[in-house]
């Protein structure tokens, strides 16, 4: 058969007769085939491991980014109780990266449990087909002349070699994904260790570069939006033309506070490094 | 015969099922030679829900091999253009 299918049974009636093309007489066949499907059976063992150890790696950051959300909310809440409306505005700013990146880590963490799956899987049937060969060679040594076992082993071997090349394919799928989610860990961790999802309230008054990349990143309308519901439900419905006095906002008062009307886009993007 | 779908598993066809087996792997292989994601990954779910109805799914302890070894479910476009050239079977 031509085609997608054709082009595939090839490649793994390949990889298959190779593996049993190693051992010459009846014997070895068995002995070699045995050895190698206990072996692969250590390696999909290994490998669930390592998609779990990924997917727990995942798990824990989402609980800390789901922390700092709530964290961030809140301090939004107080800022725009006690008038700091900037404050406020950097708050709901880093808790839009934070969702934004919760969202991610949640999509990754389902595929990682659908290849953990298939593992999983995987692995049962292949340790059915070693557990089947293993009766069938006892069998096969009792009753049949060395040609006709060598014949017999071959076919049994192919069953077995088939699903360990699956396992192996259903491996490498995984390992696949293990690789993106560490680049997507890794991002996360860097917007950590930048303190992207830092206490709002340990800042100064002014601006630093992360507020500036953030309103990069974050977008402008949800963050507007979400200000705006939360000073309609803490201070009662909004006075119309009443712009916000920023005095109130810089406690050192040494520089004077960022000017509110300069869009976000005025300024050049930094590095962007996020 | 017995068609394998890779990370899945077995199942035995009825040689009547042949016939329609083959004209939508030629689909599908039609839609990856025009490069069209959209159409191939229908196609194939077609080809996989008429092995999955009509066929019957092999034991575990099952030591027959098969005729056909289709590729996984979730294959892209990509992997599917590139031939699966080996990658990530039995390492050698």
């Amino acid at each position: 058969m031509a085609g997608l299918t054709g082009r595939m049974s090839t490649v793994v009636k390949a990889k298959v007769s190779k593996l049993l093309d190693r051992a010459e007489d009846p014997a070895e066949t068995l002995d070699y085939s045995y050895q190698k499907q206990v072996e692969q059976l250590q390696n999909v063992k290994k490998g669930i491991a390592d998609v779990v150890t990924a997917k727990k790696r995942l798990q824990m950051q989402e609980a800390t980014l789901k922390q700092s959300v709530v964290k961030l909310d809140t301090q939004a809440r107080q800022a725009v109780s006690g008038g700091q409306e900037d404050l406020a505005r950097t708050a709901l700013e880093r808790k839009n990266v934070a969702q934004t990146e919760l969202q991610g880590l949640d999509t990754q963490v389902a595929e990682l449990e659908d290849q953990q799956q298939k593992l999983t899987d995987s692995e049962q049937k292949l340790r059915a087909k070693i557990e089947a060969f293993r009766t069938k060679k006892e069998v096969i040594k009792a009753q049949y002349s060395a040609a006709e076992a060598q014949v017999k082993i071959s076919e049994a071997a192919t069953g077995v070699g088939e699903q360990m090349a699956d396992v192996g394919l259903a491996m490498q799928r995984a390992v696949d994904k293990t690789e993106n989610m560490k680049a997507r860990a890794d991002a996360v961790s860097e917007l950590e260790a930048a303190g992207t999802f830092d206490d709002v309230t340990a800042l100064g008054s002014g601006e630093d570069d992360i507020d500036r990349q953030l309103k990069q990143l974050s977008s402008q309308p949800a963050v507007d939006e979400e200000l705006a519901k939360m000073k309609g439900e803490i201070e009662g419905p909004p006075t119309p033309g009443d712009a916000p006095p920023a005095a109130q906002i810089s406690e050192q008062s040494q520089a004077p506070p960022p000017a509110e009307s300069a869009p976000a886009d005025a300024q050049p993007a930094e590095g962007g490094q996020a | 015969m017995i068609v394998r779908v890779s990370t899945e598993g077995q199942y035995e066809l009825q040689d009547g099922a042949l016939e329609r087996l083959h004209e939508l792997d030629n689909a599908c292989q039609a839609a990856v030679d025009a490069g069209d994601g959209e159409r191939f990954h229908a196609c194939y779910e077609r080809l996989l829900g008429l092995i999955r109805s009509e066929g019957s799914e092999l034991q575990d302890d099952d030591l027959r091999g098969s005729d056909l070894t289709l590729p996984p479910p979730d294959i892209t476009l990509e992997e599917a253009q590139s031939e699966f050239s080996a990658h990530g079977l039995i390492p050698d």
